[in-house]
């Protein structure tokens, strides 16, 4: 893939720490995301990569440092904003609520209204549509997410990051719990979003799942940024060694 | 990997399914409803007269809209246990307010439900702020509501209305011309049929799956069926109460805003796992506070009609019965204490229950004793099932 040229990104991080209690979750952290560009986060458990897509998707508001959307700073006061500023999150533990079916569960927060009443029919055929694209197999959109399976969940949880068309898509761990085939779907899902112009940020601790597609890794140690690499350049070893923190 | 979409369940086994896991929660309550008066009427033959059920209907409203208001806190996964001392504060405003303090009825009427409203948004406050879970001070506030009530009455700690008031006369002899009555079924049937066929036809013109133009009309045929029956029958007696027809009304409004507006839906999904739903972009705070509130205002309209239906307000009103016998029904009607499942419709089955119970057993000259014991029993059924639909989900 082709290195993106120097231009505006479209969600930047400056400087950003944010603790839990005493653990510092994030210590000064600088990171840039553009458009067309997929940026895999790598890092050991408990590196601070879920309090990234945190902060960057509005669920958590960092202690210092700021976020910028387009160079220009913004405060993200919830997940809604975020949302409202192109920014949409799957999480790692996918954050579906378990009673609703698949439908209610894509749409929630964002349902489409027709005279004062929800759009039920707009929304199924919405919700078939972007399932079609994921090549995601549901038995029907009318049951309860708690009668799916984990892949089956996951495939809902991304399609429902996809409404809106939202400029940066954040995937939180999206392959920790997918077989290889489904791996392959996902990453050429991906290859798909950046092609539209999505600007996609992939967290793993898995360094051989994004190598395929990132076109930038950006390496998480203790709350640090570790080191950022060219993915087509950067060798298993260097990674490894930036993740560990052993010198080679 | 791919979802197992060979094994086509037979259809009986279908319907177990849906049974065991609570899926079609009204259709068995209803059944079970139909049951208890075959049994009274077995046991007594005046059980099933047309005098008997209109008395029962016009008994079951006031707790009945105090039970739609518990509907919506448990559709949370939360309860208000004070909604019995709210509704009696509400009767004792009520009371007070028009013939000691000489105030208008109507003024009396709405500083009562503006009580609630306040009572309701400071329960809401106190649990989206601090975190205390809700059954504790909702507790609390029985206590504090309770010693309101007990000031507001004051000395006497008895206020009777006078009989030709509004208030009292709707309560007690208003009942809709048979006429309305018709044109109301006419009118609720009309739009009925409307919806469903507009639904389906733009289901078809979307490519999605539709039900059977037949199924359409079965469901029409039926919900017609048992509407015309009721006001048939009732009308061979007194007709429908208009406080209850008001009752049925706030059901169906109530059905409507949780099943098909963004507000229901974001009360399902905050009962369902508020966390998620806050991720996904829901207000959950102000969702909170709304239920809160909208219960303790409901409540409170469930002691304006309970003192309308009684014409007096005493130290008795909203005694720790009510809100017992209201929380029962919300659950006996189907409600899961668990959060996030349910429908308005069960404050209506379980309050019909419940009061079909009470009534049978009085008709059985059977004392309170026993109505406690039976009533009792029945929830244990409710919860147990509640349980049983749970764990069925969960596997």
């Amino acid at each position: 893939m082709s290195t993106p040229p120097a231009r505006t990104p479209v969600l930047s991080l400056r400087g950003v720490s944010r603790s839990f209690g005493a653990a510092r979750a994030l210590h000064g952290i600088d990171l840039d995301i553009h458009a067309h560009e997929v940026v895999a986060v790598v890092g050991d458990t408990g590196a601070g990569k879920s309090t990234l897509v945190g902060v960057l998707s509005g669920a958590l508001q960092p202690d210092e440092g700021q976020v910028l959307v387009d160079d220009a700073p913004v405060t993200l006061t919830d997940p809604a904003a975020a949302r409202a500023l192109g920014i949409a999150a799957v999480f790692q533990d996918l954050a579906l609520c378990a009673n609703l079916d698949v439908v209610e569960n894509l749409f929630l927060g964002q349902e489409p209204v027709r005279g004062g009443l929800l759009d039920e029919v707009a929304m199924e055929k919405e919700a078939w549509k972007l399932l079609g694209q994921l090549a995601a197999r549901v038995p029907s959109v009318r049951i309860p997410v708690a009668g799916l399976s984990g892949g089956q969940r996951r495939a809902v949880a991304i399609a429902r990051s996809l409404l809106g068309e939202p400029r940066v898509i954040l995937l939180d761990e999206p392959t920790a719990s997918l077989g290889l085939t489904q791996i392959a779907e996902f990453l050429t899902l991906v290859e798909r979003l950046r092609a539209r112009g999505h600007a996609v940020l992939i967290t793993s601790h898995s360094l051989s799942d994004l190598q395929a597609v990132a076109d930038r890794i950006v390496v998480l140690r203790l709350g640090r940024t570790n080191g950022e690499f060219d993915a087509d350049r950067v060798t298993y070893e260097d990674l490894l060694a930036a993740m560990t923190g052993v010198a080679r | 990997m791919s979802a197992p979409l060979a094994t086509q369940p037979r259809p009986g086994a279908e319907l177990w399914q849906r049974l065991r896991t609570g899926e079609m929660s009204a259709l068995p309550i209803a059944g079970a409803l139909v049951l208890i008066w075959i049994v009274f009427q077995a046991l007594n033959g005046s059980f099933l007269s047309s005098d008997n059920l209109v008395n029962l209907t016009q008994q079951s409203a006031a707790t009945g809209v105090i039970a739609l208001g518990v509907v919506l806190t448990l559709h949370l996964g939360q309860i208000d246990l004070s909604v019995g001392a709210v509704s009696g504060l509400a009767a004792a405003i009520v009371a007070v307010g028009s013939v000691r303090i000489g105030w208008p009825l109507t003024l009396a009427v709405v500083a009562a439900l503006a009580a609630g409203v306040l009572i309701g948004l400071l329960y809401g406050a106190v649990h989206t702020r601090l975190g205390v879970p809700s059954f504790v001070f909702t507790l609390a506030g029985l206590l504090v509501v309770g010693g309101l009530q007990l000031r507001v009455l004051g000395s006497t700690g008895s206020v009777n209305l006078p009989f030709q008031s509004w208030l009292v006369r709707f309560c007690q002899t208003s009942f809709l011309p048979s006429a309305l009555s018709w044109l109301v079924v006419a009118g609720v049937v009309a739009v009925f049929a409307g919806a469903r066929l507009r639904d389906r036809a733009r289901r078809l013109h979307a490519e999605l799956s539709a039900p059977s133009l037949a199924s359409v009309l079965v469901r029409v045929g039926v919900l017609a069926a048992i509407l015309a029956a009721a006001v048939a029958y009732l009308g061979t007696n007194r007709g429908v109460g208009s406080v209850f027809a008001l009752f049925v009304g706030l059901v169906a409004l109530t059905d409507l805003a949780l099943r098909r507006t963004r507000w229901g839906r974001f009360v399902r999904a905050v009962g369902g796992d508020a966390e998620a739903a806050r991720r996904a972009g829901v207000p959950v705070r102000r969702v909170l506070v709304s239920v809160f509130a909208a219960c303790s205002t409901l409540a409170a309209l469930g002691g304006v009609l309970a003192v309308g239906r009684l014409a007096a307000a005493n130290q008795a009103s909203g005694a720790v019965d009510v809100t017992l016998t209201a929380v029962a029904a919300a659950v006996i009607g189907g409600t899961s204490m668990y959060g996030g499942r349910g429908s308005a419709w069960s404050a209506l089955l379980g309050i019909l229950i419940i009061q079909s119970i009470s009534t049978g057993l009085t008709l059985l000259n059977m004392d309170q004793s026993v109505r406690y014991v039976v009533t009792g029993l029945v929830l244990a059924i409710a919860v147990v099932i509640d349980a049983l639909q749970r764990r069925a989900r969960e596997q």
